[in-house]
């Protein structure tokens, strides 16, 4: 039986389907679940994808990380469920706590959608171990509450434990501090990001490459050696 | 109805680009002397009942859990005008 990964459907999401289809081409099994869900469905894995979840009203992620499913979720990655929170679902995740720091609008007010270049720093958590330590990829990125903020000894701490899982290359396209794009939890099985890997997984969209799929790759292995 | 208002504002050592833009736009419009500006939210909550001890305890629990995020924001309540 193939592993089960959970993509979480909040009312704004737009990129639930390119998240289930890029679970699909990695090999496995994506199941759609609703933001009401009291259940989870035995997945073995949850992906929050972006989007705009309750139109971003009051904080981008704030009402969402109060959906009965985010109950499941949270319980879930504090058990050691991977979680992926990408664009509004990193946004999510901050929200919850279960990554520290927030999310704020972009330091140039500007919505900016472009090919993003990212440093790959850690390659231990669950989402990318397929990659390479300092492998450069190149992703697609949009957002306009895209700039990363912790206070000083938290990104001492984030940086001294090796949690700062993607850095900004070449451009900071929003102002976020250290130029930080991804975050990890201590464990390493709830990683955020800002760009969008589940766009470049397929050579014809996107940015014509296949960068993003390591993610779904590095999960499949997770999941399959468990 | 009694009316509390809880300010929400992001700290004062997060970078506040909107009012920055706004500080920015003032002499342009002809309005001079102003040194700095910092955009925040207001929450006009009309409240049903007494705005007792409990209440307010309710509304600061709401205030710290939802209405403002205090990794990056304070927030103050105010009944009638009156800080609490």
């Amino acid at each position: 039986m193939t592993a089960r990964v959970g993509v979480i459907t909040f009312p704004g999401t737009l990129d639930d389907r390119d998240t289930q289809r890029a679970v699909r081409i990695a090999g496995l099994e994506p199941v759609p679940l609703w933001h009401r869900d009291k259940d989870l469905q035995q997945v073995d894995a949850v992906v929050l994808p972006g989007g705009f979840s309750y139109g971003d009203y009051l904080r981008a992620g704030a009402i969402s990380r109060f959906s009965p499913v985010m109950e499941k979720v949270i319980e879930g990655a504090r058990e050691g469920m991977p979680v992926l929170g990408i664009c509004n679902g990193f946004q999510v995740l901050t929200e919850t706590h279960l990554l520290p720091g927030a999310m704020l609008r972009n330091n140039h007010l500007h919505f900016i959608c472009r090919d993003q270049k990212l440093r790959v720093e850690n390659t231990d958590t669950a989402w990318t171990s397929d990659y390479e330590a300092g492998q450069e990829i190149s992703v697609p990125l949009k957002n306009i509450d895209g700039r990363y903020v912790a206070d000083e000894r938290t990104l001492d701490m984030l940086e001294a434990e090796g949690r700062v899982a993607f850095r900004y290359v070449d451009v900071n396209p929003n102002g976020s501090l250290r130029d930080i794009a991804g975050i990890t939890n201590e464990a390493g099985n709830v990683v955020g990001l800002m760009p969008h890997p589940e766009h470049a997984v397929e050579p014809l969209v996107g940015t014509g490459r296949t960068d993003g799929l390591g993610f779904f790759t590095s999960i499949l292995k997770k999941l399959v050696n468990a | 109805m009694a009316r509390v208002v809880v300010d929400v504002m992001l700290k004062p050592e997060i970078l506040d680009p909107q009012g920055q833009a706004v500080q920015r736009a003032l002499p342009r419009l002809g309005f001079e002397g102003i040194a700095d500006v910092r955009q925040g939210k207001r929450f006009e909550l009309e409240v049903e009942g007494p705005v007792d001890e409990a209440a307010l305890a309710r509304i600061h629990e709401m205030a710290e859990t939802f209405l403002a995020n205090t990794v990056i924001e304070d927030f103050t309540v105010k009944v009638d005008g009156e800080a609490r």
